[in-house]
């Protein structure tokens, strides 16, 4: 049988393919035109590669990251291959979620992906969803609400990240050399980020 | 002797740099091209690149000389996979075709890595025009 984590990581496997050519063609706006394509390369590689039934969410993060290091091939690869290892140190040793494990594992992936990128919030790029979802995650809860309560409150803040990432330009990446002629599109990065909270949301309300 | 890892998302370009240098520093043996992807794509793959990192290794250091965007991402994640393996690599801020010829030459002739590298950092300032 398999583990609830391969389970989640095939699920996003899943949405990632189902989301490949919008995510590419995001990605052709105001890039290389390669995100939906090399993700889905990335994430079909995990789906094949990692042992089915290992439970140890940490292992299973770590081998995530270390599998899209060498199959994404653009710079999604060592940005979220970072940002899974970061947080599979976290979560080591770890086969349930709880609310406090879910908030460092975040704050781990976010700091992996500003290390490797040199990015901060507010140049269009995957952090714009990432980081006021983890911080709506932490406010819902210390307000009391339940684990999947706070990611879902969390998604809905990535949504409305993805929104902002179209109101500026970007000062990251590919989609730099565009300047001002970036404003308008939305971020690839920061939408293929949030389809990943709301699958591991998913996830977690069905178990 | 310094060992030289040359980063392209292209295997044909990493190859190309390779062929380049290697004619000015024929008797060089420390030069080792992490291009593209394992299955032959577009592509820069952090896990290659540690690993020719390794190979380039003689004990005196690397310098790693990388094109635009994910390669000094993939390069730098490779640097960190190797902090424990006790190698000295540096990514150098320099040109990948005229910074790798000129490592290349600078490296055959047994100088250090610091040096190696601040002499590709001169050729920041080759101006074409």
């Amino acid at each position: 049988m398999s583990s609830r984590i391969y389970n989640c990581l095939s699920a996003i496997a899943d949405v990632i393919e189902e989301n490949k050519d919008f995510l590419t063609d995001l990605d052709r706006e105001i890039g290389d035109a390669d995100h939906g394509v090399n993700m889905a390369r990335g994430f079909h590689a995990v789906q094949e590669k990692l042992p089915k039934d290992e439970a140890d969410i940490g292992v299973m993060l770590k081998k995530t990251g270390m599998t899209l290091l060498s199959t994404v091939g653009g710079a999604s690869g060592p940005l979220y291959g970072t940002a899974y290892m970061e947080a599979g140190k976290v979560l080591a040793g770890k086969t349930e979620l709880t609310s406090a494990d879910f908030s460092a594992a975040l704050q781990a992936a976010i700091a992996g992906i500003q290390k490797r990128g040199k990015a901060e919030r507010g140049e269009k790029t995957m952090l714009d969803a990432l980081m006021p979802a983890y911080e709506t995650f932490n406010a819902k809860t210390a307000e009391g609400a339940s684990l999947t309560d706070a990611l879902s409150a969390a998604c809905e803040e990535a949504k409305k990240g993805i929104e902002y990432t179209k109101t500026i330009r970007a000062t990251k990446g590919r989609a730099s050399y565009l300047g001002d002629r970036s404003i308008g599109h939305q971020d690839p990065g920061a939408t293929s980020a949030t389809l990943t909270l709301e699958t591991i949301l998913n996830c977690l309300k069905e178990n | 002797m310094v060992g030289i890892v040359i980063v392209s998302h292209s295997s044909k370009i990493a190859e190309g740099v390779k062929d380049l240098a290697q004619q000015m520093a024929q008797n060089y043996t420390g030069l080792v091209c992490a291009g593209g992807m394992e299955d032959g794509s577009i592509g820069t793959d952090a896990i290659r690149i540690a690993d020719a990192i390794r190979q380039a290794n003689q004990g005196d250091g690397v310098v790693v000389f990388a094109d635009l965007g994910s390669a000094i991402m993939s390069s730098e994640t490779a640097m960190e996979m190797l902090e424990e393996e006790n190698i000295n690599v540096r990514i150098a801020d320099a040109p990948i075709v005229e910074g790798s010829i000129v490592a290349a030459v600078e490296a055959s002739i047994g100088s250090p890595l610091d040096r190696v590298i601040e002499e590709a950092m001169k050729t920041r300032e080759f101006h074409k025009a």
